[in-house]
């Protein structure tokens, strides 16, 4: 076990290096923050400065030597425009991204899962292929056109739910008492988003679960179970479902990954103030010190969060932790 | 009398024929082909068929002034509602947008830069990931550690934040859009089709062709690239979905197509004031062409991974 987790460790550190490297290598080769800022015919002193102040005036080995310095030390960077180091912006905005990504979670298991289980079930039938087309329109149907349909149909037509914003509640990391008061208030503003942000997983996770239900419903175990006498529902419930679910959480575990992915647009939408957000409001600014810094928290949240997963399936499955 | 049986031999086979057809047309995915081709023609006759200019705005007529403005004159009808609604015309079927521009022709114009965009920027992903998959299945050891810890650490950024990050150091426009989805892209590719390469490098006819001294180049070009295509084929399918919307989204944000070309997402983004009015369609009709084209793509996709691969049947 401790070899595994020490593998696993090291092949994290390995890809976020990686990623560090294509994200300087990429920024660096495909185009010019610089360029991007100053318009065409700026003041030369002024790009300059700019590049100065960006560190780009230097020679490649010692940019990146620095570049990756920092990020040892924990800098992500300065923000071009608010002048705040990236990483307090952006665990300021996480806890918003966050309560909607978990919302979005919770709306695609509720809707996918049992649909999944149905239609598994009656392979072939009239709910099979509602359940099909469903996972068909969840991933065909862009969840920036889901939200602007909820908008349009309950935001204004029926006026039943506030459009804009997140509502008054706020997360302070500082102030204790506002951590559970945050999770708990103003879920009006959230159902529209995190229906629209959830509509694309819940056909994910629908197909998933068919899949994974079918395979456990055609092995042995659950045929002697069925010999056994034990009665359908049963089976269902108390065999089939809990090892149909091993796939799912996978699953979880890159919904979160995509889900960052698709709060860009949704959280642009409804007026959101999370991580997708500011990266929006980063790249309409120009502001490149803090796009970069923003995609290289989420990277290394993402690294961090695939070493945690890997770590607790070798826990729960010994055959993975032997395989390495 | 001679001539009977040979008829008779010609009408059997023609009808066999056509039942071979029938079988055919059966079997295939006719409703997104349906689609696909209708979005595709849509997109090649656009100059031909869109009723109006995709830029400038619709010149109205006096009744039109007169009822919008109530004066005889005005350069243009802006935000007139679609043919069935009140003030509606057949003029402009699906209304104007807010400038005045006729939408079904902007739409038109705008399946034009979705297929291109989608198109040509997962060919040269899939181009990229093909090479590079067979090259680390293939040739294993450094090759393969060095092609999958990239591929690794590049699936690692989700696809529109990665998207993103290129076009904040690139000036919009619409090859650009496109060398940011082969970017992207290219590792979705280089994983699928290394694992494939992985089990043909063990298969009897690659070993012979080994044995025969044939050399490397020739082994994947002759016999790796035409086995794993089939797996292309269907990511290809699935990939262009996908990058249908990021480019929609990516147009939504206003990182992608550059104003004034109608792209969809564009489209959608330009008129969100109108939304808050109630011009609802303005909205919809763009989301409704985006919905059609990635649904057609994926259950095209569906249907070829089911062909193609026969264990997945029944799932």
């Amino acid at each position: 076990m401790k070899k595994y987790i020490l593998v696993r460790a090291l092949y994290s550190v390995v890809t976020l290096w990686l990623l560090v490297t294509l994200i300087f290598a990429l920024v660096r080769l495909t185009g010019d923050p610089v360029a991007m800022k100053a318009e065409a015919g700026a003041d030369p002193a002024y790009v300059a400065q700019l590049r100065h102040s960006w560190g780009l005036d230097q020679p490649l080995p010692r940019q990146y030597a620095g570049f990756v310095g920092r990020l040892l030390r924990g800098d992500f960077g300065h923000s071009f425009e608010k002048s705040l180091p990236v990483r307090d912006i952006y665990f300021e905005r996480l806890p918003n991204s966050l309560k909607l990504g978990f919302a979005a979670f919770v709306i695609s298991l509720a809707l996918g899962v049992p649909f999944g289980m149905l239609s598994a079930l009656k392979v072939n039938s009239v709910w099979d292929n509602a359940g099909k087309m469903i996972a068909l329109l969840g991933l065909s149907m862009p969840g920036f056109f889901v939200g602007l349909v909820l908008i349009i149909v309950f935001g204004i037509e029926l006026g039943w739910l506030p459009v804009l914003g997140k509502g008054s509640s706020t997360f302070v990391w500082s102030a204790p008492s506002t951590w559970a008061t945050f999770w708990f208030s103003d879920w009006g503003h959230l159902v529209m988003p995190a229906f629209a942000l959830g509509w694309y997983f819940s056909g994910a996770m629908l197909r998933i679960t068919r899949s994974g239900m079918l395979d456990v419903l055609g092995s042995d175990y659950i045929k002697l179970v069925r010999l056994k006498g034990v009665p359908e529902a049963v089976v269902v419930a108390k065999h089939a479902l809990k090892n149909s679910m091993i796939p799912v959480l996978t699953f979880a575990g890159l919904n979160l990954l995509i889900m960052v992915n698709v709060s860009i647009v949704i959280e642009v939408i409804f007026n959101w103030p999370g991580v997708g957000q500011l990266l929006y409001d980063a790249l309409s600014n120009r502001d490149f010190p803090m796009v970069q810094g923003v995609v290289l928290m989420s990277g290394l949240l993402i690294v961090l969060l695939n070493f945690a997963i890997d770590v607790l399936y070798g826990c729960v499955d010994p055959r993975i932790r032997l395989s390495r | 009398m001679a001539t009977i049986p040979i008829g008779t031999d010609r009408t059997v086979a023609a009808v066999r024929a056509a039942r071979r057809g029938y079988r055919v047309l059966q079997n295939l995915p006719l409703i997104p082909l349906l689609i696909l081709g209708a979005l595709t023609a849509m997109a090649v006759l656009a100059p031909v068929v869109a009723p109006h200019s995709k830029l400038d705005p619709v010149k109205p007529t006096r009744e039109q002034c007169l009822a919008k403005f109530n004066f005889p004159d005005c350069p243009y009808v802006d935000n007139a509602p679609p043919f069935w609604a009140r003030g509606g015309t057949l003029d402009t079927p699906l209304g104007t947008d807010s400038l005045g521009r006729d939408v079904l022709s902007r739409l038109m114009h705008g399946a034009r830069i979705s297929l291109i965009v989608a198109l040509t920027g997962t060919l040269f992903a899939g181009a990229i990931g093909t090479v590079l998959g067979v090259l680390a299945g293939y040739m294993g050891r450094w090759w393969d550690e060095i092609i999958m810890r990239i591929t690794d650490a590049w699936l690692t950024l989700p696809s529109l934040v990665f998207a993103i990050l290129l076009s904040s150091v690139r000036e919009p426009g619409l090859w650009n859009v496109v060398l940011i989805l082969a970017l992207v892209f290219w590792s979705r590719y280089s994983r699928a089709v290394r694992g494939e390469v992985l089990t043909l490098r063990e298969r009897d006819f690659v070993k012979l062709a080994e044995i025969n001294g044939i050399g490397k180049p020739t082994i994947i070009r002759r016999h790796l690239i035409p086995n794993v295509m089939n797996t292309v084929m269907v990511l290809f399918s699935l990939q262009v979905g996908v990058a249908v919307i990021i480019e929609a989204s990516l147009s939504f944000l206003g990182f992608g197509v550059p104003p004034p070309e109608p792209s969809w997402g564009l489209m959608m983004a330009q008129e969100r004031e109108s939304l808050m009015e109630g011009r609802w369609w303005l909205e919809v009709f763009p989301g409704i062409c985006i919905t059609m084209l990635v649904l057609s793509a994926n259950m095209l996709g569906d249907w070829l991974r089911v062909r193609l691969d026969p264990q997945l049947r029944n799932r």
